[in-house]
């Protein structure tokens, strides 16, 4: 059984009908709650002009015909595309769109979560991954900005130095438990991945508690604390 | 204290480019040096810390009305987003939400996430976005500046995307991904990072203001950039159903339109405009000339 | 990083302070650096610490420092440095443009 496949039958046990076109995955998924629709990449999509704006359109879809009903951002990608044709065509201008739709939907009283089932990387991961209000990955995907040997060639920092702070630090390198620990996602629990899926759907709350979660679980210290002290000057 | 030296925003520091632009002796810095809220993770990579993380953040007066600014330091870290970095940004737009300021001006000068901090600025740069958001719910309207060196790339470039309005410069750009990362990771032809004219052809403020990525070119000039602000003061752009749908259909007709462009020249030329090789040595007012017209028959 | 220490003075006190706010000068940047220059009750002295990421030179950052010093007479003063390898051209041009404003800062 192929990934998109997998993260389903698992993720949804009462059932999930979906459809791939190119990179882009959809359809809709039975819960305890009701039926959930889903959205996603798939084959590690990189994201570009004509992606997002798929994506986009995928998403006023759901707006406007399925009104509050819980949307599954299903994510995998390598990151944005790089091209020369999807920056010369604005790719910021529909990326930030295809976030403006979720945003648009989060407005209207649908819930989004995102799973991440394979990749997630950087700007990909930003406008389809980040952009939930909760958010979840099996423990085997594979979540980065960057790659420790190119992180050490741009930075010039010794790739040593970089794989020994991260025996220490969440704050750069590659890997799920890093983005746990800095609260960008759920705690990982590939075995009752449904179940956890249904109380965040269920959940009301839509303030981004990453923060607070990143100083609460000691991957951040600063974070919230900044936000907080200027919020209350 | 006034710069009376500053004439534009690309020579200058951050801090210098925040009093340029604001009203005499009414800047507030929040969270200034002096407090001390620096990178507690660049010591050990034996880097040195900047007391402000490299982005001035505040409130004070353009025109006598109140607004919040923030300005990014392009001479620290390449002005990109560590964890204190971004948590000033996010402050900033959080409070905007409560305090309802005329405006928040963000002049952004950036390569994007800070890699020594990868993951920390890249959940940063999300959270900033929530927080665009909700200052834009809370009806205030969020203005990026793209003037600097730097330009505004990475996450940064999509998340001002998210703002209502954005300014630019002729020296701006506004990008996702930078020449660099293009080319070295698909190679010089299919981007030539060191050809200037074909990085300012794709991504500069010329061709951003043409094809609509943003809404308004000015000089760099501290006046010039201030009237420009001072339109967009309270004219918040709803974020709805309906102005999410307009945006679709120009964005689709954008695909449609010029989808298959091979350079800016190609889309310039079926813009209507009829030497599209003149378009980057043109003046300010020869520039503006052709530029309004086509925009207004797009 | 190497972190550096040193005091200068007693000065008098000479001028009732009236503008006790920090002021900052410079950017940390690759050859460049920041100061940052705040009022203490330092019974006149002036006090400065660096922050550096090029190690091996306090002997220089104390010579420049001293003549700074002994010129400017700052009683009750710390003067904070992050710096990220500027040469003493650039910390003396610094140092200047910081005292300039300080002093106008107390001045006016």
């Amino acid at each position: 059984m192929d990934k998109i496949n997998q993260v389903c039958a698992k993720a949804f046990p009462l059932g999930y009908n979906i459809s791939i076109h190119g990179d882009m995955v959809s359809g809709t998924a039975k819960t305890s709650l009701g039926e959930v629709a889903l959205i996603g990449t798939v084959n590690q999509a990189a994201v570009g002009v004509d992606l997002a704006y798929e994506l986009a359109g995928k998403v006023l879809d759901i707006v406007r015909h399925s009104p509050g009903m819980p949307i599954v951002i299903l994510v995998d990608t390598q990151g944005q595309k790089l091209s020369r044709r999807d920056e010369l065509l604005g790719n910021a201008g529909y990326l930030s769109h295809l976030s403006k739709c979720f945003e648009l939907a989060r407005d209207r009283g649908h819930r989004i979560i995102s799973i991440i089932y394979n990749e997630a990387v950087s700007g990909g991961y930003l406008a389809l991954g980040m952009i939930a209000d909760q958010s979840f990955a099996l423990a085997d995907a594979q979540i980065r900005v960057m790659a420790l040997p190119a992180m050490s060639r741009i930075t010039q920092i010794p790739l040593e130095r970089l794989q020994e702070l991260c025996k220490s630090s969440s704050i750069f390198g590659p890997g799920v438990a890093n983005y746990v620990a800095l609260g960008a996602l759920e705690d990982i629990d590939d075995a009752h991945l449904a179940s956890l899926l249904e109380v965040a759907i269920n959940n009301k709350n839509t303030l981004d508690e990453r923060a607070k979660l990143g100083y609460e679980r000691g991957g951040r210290n600063m974070a919230h604390t900044i936000i907080q002290s200027i919020i209350s000057i | 204290m006034k710069i009376e030296s500053v004439i534009g925003i690309r020579e200058s520091t951050a801090r210098e480019r925040v009093l340029a632009i604001l009203d005499s002796e009414t800047f507030t810095e929040y969270l200034p040096p002096a407090a001390r809220v620096f990178s507690p993770h660049l010591k050990s990579l034996g880097l040195p810390v900047s007391f402000d993380d490299g982005i001035v953040i505040g409130e004070g007066s353009i025109a006598g009305q109140k607004i919040f600014i923030a300005a990014q330091e392009p001479g620290f870290m390449g002005g990109a987003v560590g964890e204190v970095h971004g948590a000033k940004l996010t402050g900033l737009l959080e409070r905007a939400a409560l305090k309802k300021p005329a405006a928040v001006v963000l002049l952004f000068d950036t390569g994007g996430v800070r890699l020594h901090e990868a993951n920390a600025g890249l959940i940063a740069i999300s959270e900033i976005q929530r927080a665009m958001f909700n200052a834009r719910k809370a009806g205030v309207p969020l203005i990026v500046v793209s003037a600097g060196a730097n330009g505004v790339y990475g996450g940064i470039g999509i998340i001002s995307r998210c703002c209502d309005y954005i300014v630019i410069t002729e020296e701006g750009r506004l990008s996702v991904s930078g020449p660099e990362v293009i080319e070295s990771q698909k190679g010089v032809e299919e981007f030539d990072a060191r050809d200037r004219a074909l990085v300012w052809r794709t991504m500069g403020g010329k061709h951003r203001y043409l094809i609509g990525e943003a809404q308004m070119f000015v000089n760099d000039s501290v006046e010039d950039v201030r009237n420009a602000l001072v339109q967009y003061f309270n004219k918040p752009i709803p974020i709805n159903i309906d102005s999410v749908m307009e945006e679709h259909q120009r964005l689709g007709e954008r695909l449609s339109q010029y989808g298959k462009a091979e350079d800016a020249l190609d889309i310039w030329r079926d813009m209507g405009i009829t030497n599209p090789e003149d378009i980057p040595s043109l003046d300010f007012e020869a520039f503006m000339k052709i530029a309004n017209q086509v925009r207004k028959n797009g | 990083m190497e972190l550096l220490n040193y005091e200068f003075g007693p000065w008098d006190v000479v001028a009732a302070r009236k503008n006790t706010s920090a002021i900052i000068v410079g950017v940390v940047g690759s050859g460049n650096l920041e100061i940052l220059l705040e009022s203490a009750e330092l019974g006149g002295r002036t006090k400065v610490c660096i922050e550096t990421s090029v190690k091996g030179f306090s002997n220089t950052w104390e010579a420049v420092l001293r003549d700074f010093s002994d010129q400017q007479k700052f009683a009750n003063t710390v003067i904070t440095i992050n710096d990220g390898g500027a040469t003493p051209a650039v910390v003396q041009l610094r140092l200047m443009q910081a005292a300039q404003q300080w002093k106008e800062r107390h001045e006016n």
